[in-house]
């Protein structure tokens, strides 16, 4: 994943924190010359800017960044409540704010939903195969345009497979990696479940999950839509 | 929240679901069900939601009456009958009593509390069942909606085209189907169920009693899982085949057996069969129910054992080479009407019984047992199952092993609503005495 772009350089521990604990890679920059520097090696994939120690540093900077070519997307500005009569006449240099002091769970939250709105996220919201389409954010899946009604772990199971289309994996693997180690019963589970899945598939696509025998299970092309 | 369940809110959210409802059984097996709307379902989740139990069968006593039903995150499904423009969801639910204990009078939770003492040694249960049941052209006129046999592949043919649409839903619904065919009586068919754990499994079977009266119904037929519905036609079985895993391992199997049964299966076996006298009034649980149990109609009358042979009460298919995993039980004697939380409870502590006991299990029955007269059957030391309903309750009054396997107030309120039911027969003046009697006494 590309990094978040965060302003000032070092950030204030508890946004350092939060964002390592949401698994974002992220980037401390002190202004924009910084910020060119370092798209030399990757691009953006958003940011964070705290307003609230360094105001004047902290818009000077969007505005560089949003006169570019290529604007920077994404942007999440930290103000506190006393600055929110400086936002007046500033709404084009961010897309989403936030009141410091920030719940670490709205930043991410905030964050998540600025990548969704730009399309393309920190991680692949779609997984499609065929007409088979499996919508990570939504938790959905469609065969065409018709929903596909799974229980929870058929849908786990369904994208761990997907999402690996064409490699063998054992009941056992499946096992750990989808139903986690503390699940009880053995891997028959694993059978009774990939049953069920080819059951609400239908028989046009039942085989998209294939039997390897004495081996386990593989996701790949039905042997029907050719 | 668990992720199974906001893993339902979401699916609520993103079909519109407008209508949620909560299933749950009574004692004698009947569907019941409580809609919520989706608002509601998040609470429901947390806290359950609250109902007067004292007017379901067998659930609470009038002065105790409060029960909570709380939905079982991972029992969800979208009911594909269900009018497009309004998608209705239903989910089991677990019954607590108010203070978050299992509710004793929730067959389900019965089920699972069995089930946790099969788990405490180690083992997972599983069954697949092969329901029978009958189309009649009504319900108020059975005359059976074929005339077709075992296996008979008619053209032109109602009930297999209602069948074909019934295992559409089925599959839709996440309940996989092994085998359907039309079975020895005109108008009777079967559904085999490919095995699953056993509370899913109860949980399907529930499913498919609802899906496949409900399509009957669609197309003015009445479907019907009584057990004898006619004089001279075989009953409704639901036998069952049965199998504890270790882990990855199927328990049951020895490739070193001449039968790959191994001794915790024969000690299985053997369990069912000592104590199957005592738990048949829950396995055959109605009046009619011992009347499909008579010699002639394919069900078995003996308590006996014996591979490949369909007369015998548990029978030992014969599995194929090289596949460890598919050596298993069948117990013959179950039928269609039986509530399955507590029909399959009942045969497993059973089981449990004959493994913990090392239960020494009685020779392979050798004959046909349907052709065996009173005499033969003595001398062969074989027992007969109870003939009518008011036998197999004094029979499973005396059980403790049904007592505990059902719990104290199952136990209690099944034997009162029987004998009651028992009594009510008994005073009714059938066609066949007027028939008889009238002209001639």
């Amino acid at each position: 994943m590309d990094p978040l772009l965060v302003f000032p350089d070092p950030p204030p521990p508890e946004l350092a924190q939060s964002l390592d604990l949401a698994g974002m890679a992220w980037k401390g920059v002190a202004n924009a010359v910084v910020a060119e520097q370092h798209e030399e090696d990757h691009v953006w994939a958003g940011g964070v800017v705290v307003a609230d120690q360094d105001p004047d540093g902290a818009f000077a900077l969007l505005r560089a960044l949003r006169k570019r070519n290529q604007p920077l997307e994404a942007v999440l500005l930290l103000v506190n409540g006393g600055q929110l009569g400086q936002l007046e006449l500033r709404n084009d240099l961010f897309d989403d704010f936030c009141l410091t002091p920030f719940q670490p769970r709205e930043l991410e939250a905030r964050l998540t939903h600025l990548f969704f709105k730009r399309g393309h996220g920190t991680r692949d919201e779609l997984i499609e195969h065929g007409d088979l389409v499996l919508n990570i954010e939504t938790y959905q899946a469609a065969i065409g345009t018709k929903p596909l009604d799974l229980t929870y772990m058929e849908y786990e199971l369904l994208k761990f497979l997907a999402s690996r289309p064409g490699k063998v994996f054992t009941r056992e693997t499946l096992l750990s990696r989808v139903w986690g180690y503390d699940y009880y019963g053995g891997a028959r589970t694993v059978d009774v479940h990939v049953r069920r899945l080819r059951a609400k598939l239908g028989e046009e696509h039942a085989g998209l999950i294939q039997t390897v025998r004495s081996v386990g299970y593989s996701f790949g092309q039905s042997r029907w839509s050719i | 929240m668990e992720p199974q369940q906001s893993y339902v809110l979401r699916t609520v959210e993103e079909r519109g679901v407008r209508l949620i409802r909560l299933w749950f059984t009574d004692v004698l097996g009947q569907l019941k069900s409580l809609a919520i709307s989706p608002a509601e379902l998040e609470t429901a989740f947390e806290e359950g939601v609250q109902f007067d139990g004292s007017a379901i069968d067998g659930f609470s006593r009038v002065q105790e009456g409060d029960v909570l039903a709380v939905p079982d995150a991972a029992s969800f499904e979208l009911l594909p009958w269900a009018d497009a423009e309004e998608p209705t969801g239903r989910i089991f639910c677990d019954i607590q009593n108010l203070d978050g204990t299992p509710f004793e009078g929730d067959p389900r939770q019965v089920l699972r509390r069995n089930l946790e003492a099969a788990r405490a040694k180690g083992f997972t249960f599983f069954t697949a069942p092969e329901v029978e049941f009958f189309y009649f052209e009504s319900a108020d006129d059975p005359t059976p909606l074929d005339q077709a046999g075992y296996f008979d592949l008619t053209t032109l043919d109602v009930s297999s085209d209602l069948r074909r649409r019934t295992l559409h839903m089925l599959e839709s619904m996440g309940i996989p189907v092994e085998y359907s065919f039309h079975e020895d009586s005109p108008g009777q068919h079967e559904i085999d169920l490919r095995y699953t754990e056993t509370l899913d499994m109860a949980d399907n079977i529930m499913t498919m009693r609802l899906v496949v009266r409900k399509i009957a119904l669609d197309s003015g037929i009445h479907a019907t899982f009584m057990p004898k519905p006619l004089d001279d036609a075989q009953g409704s079985g639901m036998h069952t085949h049965m199998s504890l895993f270790e882990g990855d391992e199927n328990a049951f199997h020895d490739g070193d057996d001449p039968l790959g049964l191994s001794t915790t299966a024969r000690q299985f076996m053997a369990g069912v069969l000592l104590h199957a006298p005592e738990f048949t009034a829950v396995t055959n649980q109605l009046v009619n129910s011992y009347k499909r149990m008579l010699s002639g109609y394919e069900s078995p009358v003996y308590v006996s054992w014996a591979s490949n042979n369909r007369s015998a009460l548990v029978r030992v298919p014969i599995h194929k080479r090289g596949k460890p995993t598919s050596a298993r039980l069948e117990y013959r004697a179950l039928d269609s009407a039986a509530n399955p939380y507590l029909a399959y409870s009942v045969i497993l502590a059973a089981g449990l019984r004959g493994i913990e006991e090392s239960y020494e299990l009685p020779a392979e029955a050798q004959d046909n047992m349907w052709t065996l007269d009173r005499s033969a059957a003595r001398s062969a030391g074989l027992e007969r199952l109870p003939q009518n309903l008011h036998e197999a309750l004094d029979r499973m009054e005396e059980s403790e092993l049904v007592r505990e396997a059902l719990g104290e107030h199952i136990f209690e309120w099944f034997l009162r609503n029987k004998r009651a039911e028992w009594a009510d027969y008994q005073r009714y003046v059938t066609p066949y005495e007027l028939d008889r009697y009238l002209r001639v006494w």
